[in-house]
């Protein structure tokens, strides 16, 4: 093996960058998959608020959906109110039931896609 | 009803359905394909298929009789079926597809590492899935009896006999599309005659008669009619078991399986409620008209309203296309949600009961394929005795006590083992126990003999409001008594179920 001529050459830096300087960058993902407590707390903010979208349409289902046999209960005209022809149970039961729960559904996934997509941008950052 | 003609349909049916299937034979090439359609099915055809498997015949004929015989009351089944798809997507549609997980067994075990969950969870699909598809012989069996005049058996065992041969052949790739196919079929079969019955009539007796005036009692609802005790508690219980008791069947955790990903997974989800909203507004119809122009039917039982309204308005040729329509379709009712159980089942009695043995037998010589096939024969024999054994019970009944044992077993395993992070392994066993048992003793009182009126009738009658809250405190208080039963893996569940895809972390196990 030949030793090479001249001077070796020698990288010159800055003390200072080297000491600053973090050897890994970490990020979201890395503080997930060592359970790290700030992983956990990306996690636990994710579950969080995924829940609270899932318990908002919950309770707008019981709401909505759930007051209507209390309704006919409390008010009997409400039995046989006649509505576009129909007895009001039936135009509510039968029919406007079907889009107001493809619409929930609709803004549902929506907002479950935004939570996800804030996420992955989130925790893909350093 | 021209018989010939109805069973003419009713062959169709059974060809096109063994022929699609046998289609997706030729194209379903791998053990993948077989078991879960290689995951590869878009959301559109999925969810066609997932309607056409979920829409069984207590949908198809158990509505309508059930509104026409006791009333609005009964319009509330629809709602559940429906909103029951709304708790699934909001609740569990996206983290069961991210848990990997083929069957509610597989969750249970990778979520609670417990081969004792896992067990106690397979005896409860196969459980809910014969007490699910004894309606759907039921059904089969009172439909060829309303078109022939053949005894029950002869359905069912035709149904059977299909569905056996079809699932043991193409496994789920072939499933799907059979049964977006019998989706469509089933919407065009009950919607073409109300259509032909709105366009044509022009008889003085108005097709909404029925709902208004004096006699119109039964088109209240609270009514009592049927003659059911405490209405308020009935209808709040039903929605419950409803609402909740269909994340709990067993066919519909296999479907979620065969999307690509969480987010496909809720995409399918709304596609289904948008088809299922469409096909339950006609059911009621059926019930309106049935008032009108069958009305010896209530007194009958009212299940075969909808087999038998088309030859009550249109006597004659029309009448008897258009029956031959409506049982067409029905027949692809039983056969798509039997081939949906049947392939679930099948899968839990392969994957923890028959695998393991056979492999012992056989010394390891055997095909996995050849397990699938022999458990899909046990999964439907097994009901296919029972149905001989109990004969008739309503439609609906039977359906109803399944939701209810659904909704009180699988529904709080599911919705807290995704959202509740303390949730600990015998909280889990414990739940599923006291649900179980309180809900099939309810079940059982029901069969043989409920008791006369009053609040303990309505109680066993509709057990969903008290079972289910039974089983989600069960869960909890026992979590809370054994902190130290946690899974020590829980942290890398909730990873596992609630990251989306995008996100490169580790899941504890290989994506799937």
């Amino acid at each position: 093996m030949s030793t090479p001529e001249g001077p070796r050459r020698v990288r010159v830096t800055s003390p200072r960058t080297s000491a600053a300087r973090r050897p890994i960058m970490p990020t979201g993902t890395r503080e997930i998959d060592e359970q790290t407590r700030l992983g956990q707390v990306y996690m636990q903010s994710l579950i969080q608020s995924q829940l609270r979208l899932t318990l908002a349409v919950i309770g707008g289902v019981v709401l909505v959906l759930g007051s209507f046999p209390l309704l006919f209960w409390l008010v009997p005209p409400t039995r046989t109110m006649s509505v576009l022809g129909l007895p009001l149970p039936w135009v509510i039961l039968g029919i406007l039931v079907y889009p107001v729960v493809y619409v929930a559904a609709r803004i549902y996934v929506r907002n479950a896609e935004r939570i996800e997509a804030e996420f992955t941008e989130f925790v893909g950052r350093q | 009803m021209s018989p010939a003609l109805s069973l003419t349909a009713i062959g169709l049916v059974v060809v096109a359905t063994i022929g699609i299937g046998l289609f997706g034979l030729r194209i379903s090439r791998t053990t993948s394909d077989f078991y879960v359609a290689s995951r590869a099915v878009s959301p559109r055809w999925n969810a066609s298929a997932i309607s056409g498997e979920y829409l069984s015949a207590a949908s198809f004929l158990g509505v309508a009789g059930l509104v026409l015989v006791n009333g609005a009351d009964m319009l509330w089944f629809s709602v559940g079926y429906t909103v029951g798809y709304l708790m699934l997507l909001v609740l569990v549609a996206a983290p069961l597809r991210r848990s990997g997980a083929y069957t509610l067994p597989d969750f249970a075990e990778t979520r609670f590492e417990s081969p004792v969950v896992r067990r106690i969870c397979a005896g409860l699909v196969v459980g809910i899935g014969t007490l699910y598809l004894l309606p759907q012989l039921h059904g089969a069996g009172l439909a060829v009896q309303t078109v022939t005049g053949a005894p029950p058996e002869v359905g069912a065992m035709i149904v059977a006999v299909i569905v056996v041969i079809n699932v043991a052949a193409g496994g789920m790739r072939s499933i799907t599309f059979v049964q977006a196919f019998q989706y469509w079929l089933k919407l065009t079969a009950l919607a073409t005659p109300i259509f032909v019955i709105l366009l044509v009539w022009h008889q003085p007796v108005g097709v909404l008669d029925s709902l208004h005036g004096a006699a119109a009692d039964w088109a209240e609802p609270l009514s009592r009619a049927g003659g059911r005790d405490h209405p308020l508690y009935a209808t709040y219980s039903l929605l419950l078991a409803l609402c909740f008791g269909t994340m709990g069947l067993p066919h519909v955790l296999v479907r979620f399986y065969t999307n690509p990903d969480g987010r496909a997974a809720r995409r399918t989800t709304v596609v289904v409620l948008a088809l299922l909203g469409l096909f339950y507004l006609f059911p009621p119809m059926y019930a309106v008209l049935g008032r009108t122009f069958a009305p010896d039917l209530v007194s009958a039982g009212g299940d075969t309203v909808v087999l038998e309204l088309p030859g009550r308005v249109f006597p004659g040729t029309t009448g008897d296309l258009l029956g031959a329509l409506v049982a067409a379709g029905a027949f692809a009712a039983f056969l798509s949600t039997s081939s949906g159980l049947t392939v679930a089942i099948a899968g839990v009695i392969d994957q923890d009961l028959l695998r393991s043995r056979l492999h012992r037998w056989t010394g390891g010589d055997y095909v996995a394929v050849n397990s699938f096939r022999i458990a899909a024969l046990i999964a439907m024999i097994v009901p296919y005795l029972a149905f001989t054994v109990t004969g008739a019970l309503s439609l609906a009944d039977t359906v109803g006590l399944a939701f209810a044992l659904a909704a009180s077993t699988f529904c709080p395993l599911l919705v807290l083992g995704i959202w509740w992070r303390r949730m600990s392994t015998t909280g889990a066993a414990a739940g599923l126990v006291v649900g179980g048992i309180a809900a099939s003793a309810a079940a059982l009182v029901n069969v043989s003999g409920a008791p006369q009126g009053g609040w303990p009738r309505a109680l066993v009658g509709q057990p969903a409001a008290w079972t289910m809250p039974l089983a989600f405190l069960t869960v909890i208080v026992v979590s809370k008594l054994t902190p130290d039963r946690i899974p020590a893996g829980t942290a890398r569940s909730m990873v596992r179920l609630h990251t989306p895809e995008a996100v490169d972390v580790d899941r504890g196990l290989p994506y799937r």
